[in-house]
């Protein structure tokens, strides 16, 4: 067999494996992304600077440049945001770091999603609803600016970086240019070193 | 309170309903294939443009209880849309529709980047993509700096708030739960000692009118 196609198999062969990681870690894992996902008001990116305290610096799991990489793959293609969380967890444990991230994320607040919606055919807008949407949009706003300064984390030292990220914004609330194009752009600007 | 008791119907007035679950789970998985950075835009442009199964109001509905509660914003939207009309089987073929192809493609992606990480090209690549998804989502939280302005905590409120999350959570790297729960619990309070001070005085000037 060739190289390349051995270096392939062995690859989707580490996906069983759990990285070092014990059951009680997985666990812990799972647990932690439980708790995440009643937390994250605003959408699953929100929780990203807290995922990266927990997996970079409280655990030592991955490293920043692996957190960063999970997020900007999981944007270059198609479908929810959320998927980012399943690469990271694919980068922690494997196959069973997937499940234990996707899982312990969806669970929570997919069921806590479930019964609102069932108990607000019944009665709607209370000022208990309206109270927690106005109290935690601020909240969500100071959240999605963590993210974006935690992503940067592999970056922030280089000029060209900040300069990259105030162009992405300006284009993306000015124009309706895809984010698909601003993605490859920064490809293109990675690989002529503007980001270090 | 009739508009809202006529929008949380689950028809809507004038449009089509999903006709099984395997309708859902196609429709949900065509929208989710053309988001790129983000579905919420093609879900309007799916639900209501093309299938009519919402109408615009029905939307906005659904999409501020997807974003209040927590989880993501889309899965939420499908899970409440699909129970509405085929139960747990309608929520389970609506976030499947949403997450298992896109997910697919993902790994996949991921590992045809596994086989070229080695290579000083696509770790800078990957680096400048890297700095376009902050921007991505930095330019998320400056387009949501307009909805503040329905807020009754006020805008100068809101910043403070929002700065204080941003220092706390991003800057000091303080665990996320004990910042949302306390920060969250002062919003909260402060927006329903606002909200309930307005009911009041909206019901005093109704009285008053009469």
């Amino acid at each position: 067999m060739p190289v390349s196609t051995l270096n392939a198999l062995n690859d989707t062969w580490a996906l069983l494996g759990l990285h070092g990681l014990g059951w009680p870690q997985l666990l812990q894992l799972f647990g932690h992304f439980m708790l995440l996902s009643m937390l994250a008001v605003g959408g699953a990116i929100t929780t990203a600077p807290d995922m990266h305290r927990y997996l970079v610096h409280e655990q030592g799991w991955i490293s920043d440049a692996q957190f960063t990489a999970s997020v900007a793959i999981a944007q270059s293609a198609p479908g929810p945001n959320i998927l980012f969380v399943a690469l990271v967890g694919l980068n922690v444990a494997g196959l069973m770091g997937l499940l234990a991230t996707m899982l312990g994320i969806m669970l929570p607040a997919s069921l806590v999603a479930w019964s609102v919606g069932r108990l607000r055919r019944q009665r709607h807008n209370s000022i208990v609803l309206r109270a927690f949407t106005a109290g935690l949009t601020p909240l969500t706003l100071g959240l999605l600016l963590s993210t974006g300064w935690v992503l940067l984390a592999p970056t922030r030292q280089h000029g060209g970086s900040a300069v990259l990220v105030l162009l992405t914004v300006g284009l993306m609330v000015r124009t309706k240019i895809s984010p698909l194009w601003l993605i490859a752009l920064g490809a293109v600007a990675g690989m002529l070193g503007v980001t270090g | 309170m009739a508009e809202a008791a006529a929008s949380a119907a689950p028809q809507p007035v004038e449009g089509r309903l999903p006709q099984s679950p395997g309708e859902m789970f196609r429709v949900f998985n065509r929208l989710a294939l053309q988001g790129f950075g983000g579905v919420l835009p093609i879900a309007h442009r799916e639900l209501v443009e093309r299938e009519q199964w919402l109408s615009a109001n029905q939307f906005v509905e659904l999409l501020a209880l997807g974003q209040v509660l927590p989880g993501p914003n889309i899965i939420n939207m499908a899970i409440i849309f699909g129970d509405r009309h085929f139960g747990l089987r309608g929520a389970f073929a609506a976030s499947a529709g949403l997450l298992t192809v896109p997910l697919a493609i993902v790994l996949a992606l991921s590992l045809l980047y596994q086989q070229f990480a080695s290579q000083a090209l696509v770790t800078a690549a990957l680096r400048g993509m890297g700095v376009v998804a902050a921007g991505l989502v930095i330019a998320t939280a400056v387009k949501l700096l307009r909805t503040l302005d329905q807020n009754p905590l006020g805008r100068p409120l809101c910043y403070a708030l929002g700065a204080a999350t941003l220092v706390m959570v991003g800057l000091l790297r303080w665990p996320m739960v004990w910042v949302v729960l306390g920060l969250g619990a002062v919003g909260m309070a402060l927006a329903w000692r606002l909200l309930a001070a307005a009911d009041r005085a909206a019901a005093a000037k109704e009285a008053a009118g009469r």
